[in-house]
């Protein structure tokens, strides 16, 4: 296993642009999130700090910054396309075989390596998460700290499954510009069944079958928390109340999604001459 | 003898056309072989499926004694494409780096093979500032990394100048000498025909030899006769049993032999009937004779 990652590793940090990628997908997130926990002062006019909204208490902090974060894993899945689609238009992907690499180890290699990036998002997420609050939550006990961290487990499966449809979209369209193009798609077709469903059944109906849909499994497990922060303002406005807790089912779809599209991925290159 | 590679009734169909068919061959450690085909013969498809990246359609092969899975006996291959496929953005010494990470290799092996190939002030060079000789005889280091049992070279001098071609024979040449075992790839009979003792003939995907290069046809070479009696000469040789065919042209006349004679033992008989030749030449039939003979028959 750590032979296959660090073989991946090579490939992609001695390439300039993914390397710029990958640094983007990290730090741009991250630098946002701590400049936002700054106190900025608008040439004496007037002081912005979104920590006195309350958005950076424990543990709804947790719930805001993994949404946040996930907003920027588009940067990263442009590195997992262009990783498989590299490996095609440089015929690579022919040599590694022939060097004796199994056609398994080329697909867990890519997917090892899409675990290693999202772990390390996750753990940085956390520390700088934990640093925020700390420095500006109401209430800072043990353990409301640590209420709600399963916020964290749906940021890393997320960025797994979304990375793992990249993969096989990546395997299926052989180059990096298709494959984005593949995921759109996917989105738009997402959205047209639900508005099928909507127009020949019921509105609940469609809502129950697009949850099993990959993209919106995968945001499943972050619901946005615009509406929870006004909830948390005005108390008293039942009719916005919803469902922003992560339920275990959606992780389990996630999960299922991902050895889906892990799986496809070696098929589909298994059955392919090169 | 020991078998490295070998392959029984391995047949591969792409869609209507069927690129190999029903080919049988083995081959042995300590030998050159080379695959002899025209273009679109089923040469490349054949290594494709030995080297796990075209599928079979039928048949099988073994590496070795068949023990080990094909991408482990991979790793005691060494082996180079039609074009050399490496990692353009990195220097030629990473990417040998992430070959001896695939093979299991220790990278102190790196610098030795880009000393044989003549890479070593080149080595942190990107792959893609490389000229298409550099890129070949990198490729040939990266295949010599895992001193392989055996060497396999898919049109090695495609595409080179004749310096570049003689360097990349040159090394060829050497590595033979060393004892390890190479499967040579070509259409370029000459280049057979120099390295290799042992020949595969295909064409439209099937074998129509296997065996040593001096015995492709069951020939024993020919005379090339001159005389001033040439009528005479001719009606010898027709009535001789040991002749075949006969041609003449411009004076030359070519006998071909049924059985095995000597020169010297000819000279005899010829001065015992009284006949002078002003030229006498026995000779065998070149590869690319041979070659064509046997494609222009079957």
């Amino acid at each position: 296993m750590v032979r296959l990652l660090q073989l991946e590793l090579q490939k992609l940090l001695l390439n300039r642009t993914s390397k710029v990628l990958i640094f983007i997908s990290f730090v741009l997130p991250f630098t946002v999130l701590i400049l936002s926990s700054i106190k900025i002062n608008f040439f004496g006019f007037f002081t912005l700090e979104l920590g006195e909204l309350g958005i950076y208490n424990f543990p709804i902090i947790w719930h805001i910054t993994t949404f946040f974060a996930s907003q920027f894993k588009f940067f990263f899945a442009i590195v997992v396309v262009s990783m498989i689609g590299n490996e095609y238009s440089n015929k690579t992907i022919k040599q590694n075989l022939i060097d004796g690499l199994s056609k398994k180890e080329f697909i867990l290699s890519k997917f090892y390596t899409i675990v290693f990036f999202s772990l390390v998002a996750t753990i940085l997420l956390f520390l700088i998460s934990l640093f925020i609050g700390l420095y500006y939550s109401s209430y800072t006990e043990i353990n409301i700290i640590f209420r709600e961290t399963e916020y964290l487990l749906g940021y890393f499966l997320k960025l797994v499954g979304f990375f793992s449809f990249c993969l096989f979209l990546g395997m299926l369209a052989k180059r990096s510009a298709f494959a984005l193009a593949f995921l759109f798609v996917d989105y738009i077709l997402e959205w047209i069944i639900f508005g099928l469903i909507t127009w020949k059944g019921s509105y609940e109906l469609a809502e129950k079958i697009q949850n099993f849909f990959p993209l919106k499994s995968m945001y499943n497990l972050i619901k946005q928390p615009v509406q929870r922060i006004v909830m948390s303002k005005f108390p008293d406005k039942t009719e916005i109340a919803y469902d922003y807790a992560l339920h275990w089912y959606e992780l389990v779809i996630v999960m299922g999604w991902t050895a889906i599209f892990v799986f496809l991925s070696y098929r589909l290159l298994k059955k392919r001459d090169l | 003898m020991e078998p490295i590679l070998t392959i029984n009734n391995l047949t591969k169909k792409f869609g209507y056309l069927t690129a190999v068919s029903d080919l049988s061959f083995t081959i042995n450690k300590g030998n050159v072989y080379g695959i002899l085909g025209p273009n679109g013969s089923g040469k490349s498809t054949t290594l494709g499926i030995v080297l796990n990246v075209v599928n079979k359609t039928s048949g099988d092969f073994k590496w070795f004694d068949g023990s080990i899975t094909t991408h482990d006996a991979l790793k005691k291959v060494g082996a180079i494409i039609e074009n050399p496929n490496f990692y353009p953005y990195m220097s030629g010494y990473d990417n040998l780096k992430l070959v001896c990470r695939i093979k299991g290799v220790d990278f102190s092996k790196i610098d030795g093979k880009l000393e044989i190939v003549g890479l070593t002030e080149r080595k942190n060079s990107k792959f893609s500032n490389y000229s298409l000789g550099m890129k070949q005889r990198l490729a040939i280091a990266s295949a010599l990394l895992n001193d392989p049992m055996i060497l396999i070279l898919d049109e090695p001098t495609n595409g080179l100048d004749p310096q570049g071609i003689h360097q990349i024979r040159q090394i060829i040449k050497d590595i033979a000498n060393q004892g390890t075992t190479i499967l040579l790839a070509s259409h370029l009979l000459d280049e057979v025909e120099k390295v290799c003792t042992h020949v595969v003939v295909l064409r439209k995907g099937v074998k129509l030899y296997s065996g040593r290069v001096d015995e492709m046809i069951s020939s024993y070479g020919f005379f090339e006769l001159k005389t001033d009696k040439k009528d005479e000469l001719l009606s010898i040789l027709e009535k001789d049993e040991t002749f075949g065919k006969i041609k003449v042209a411009d004076g030359l006349i070519t006998a071909f032999l049924n059985e095995p004679m000597e020169a010297a033992t000819f000279n005899k008989l010829m001065f015992e009937k009284g006949i002078t030749l002003s030229h006498l030449v026995k000779r065998k039939e070149s590869l690319e004779e041979q070659f064509l003979q046997l494609t222009d028959n079957n």
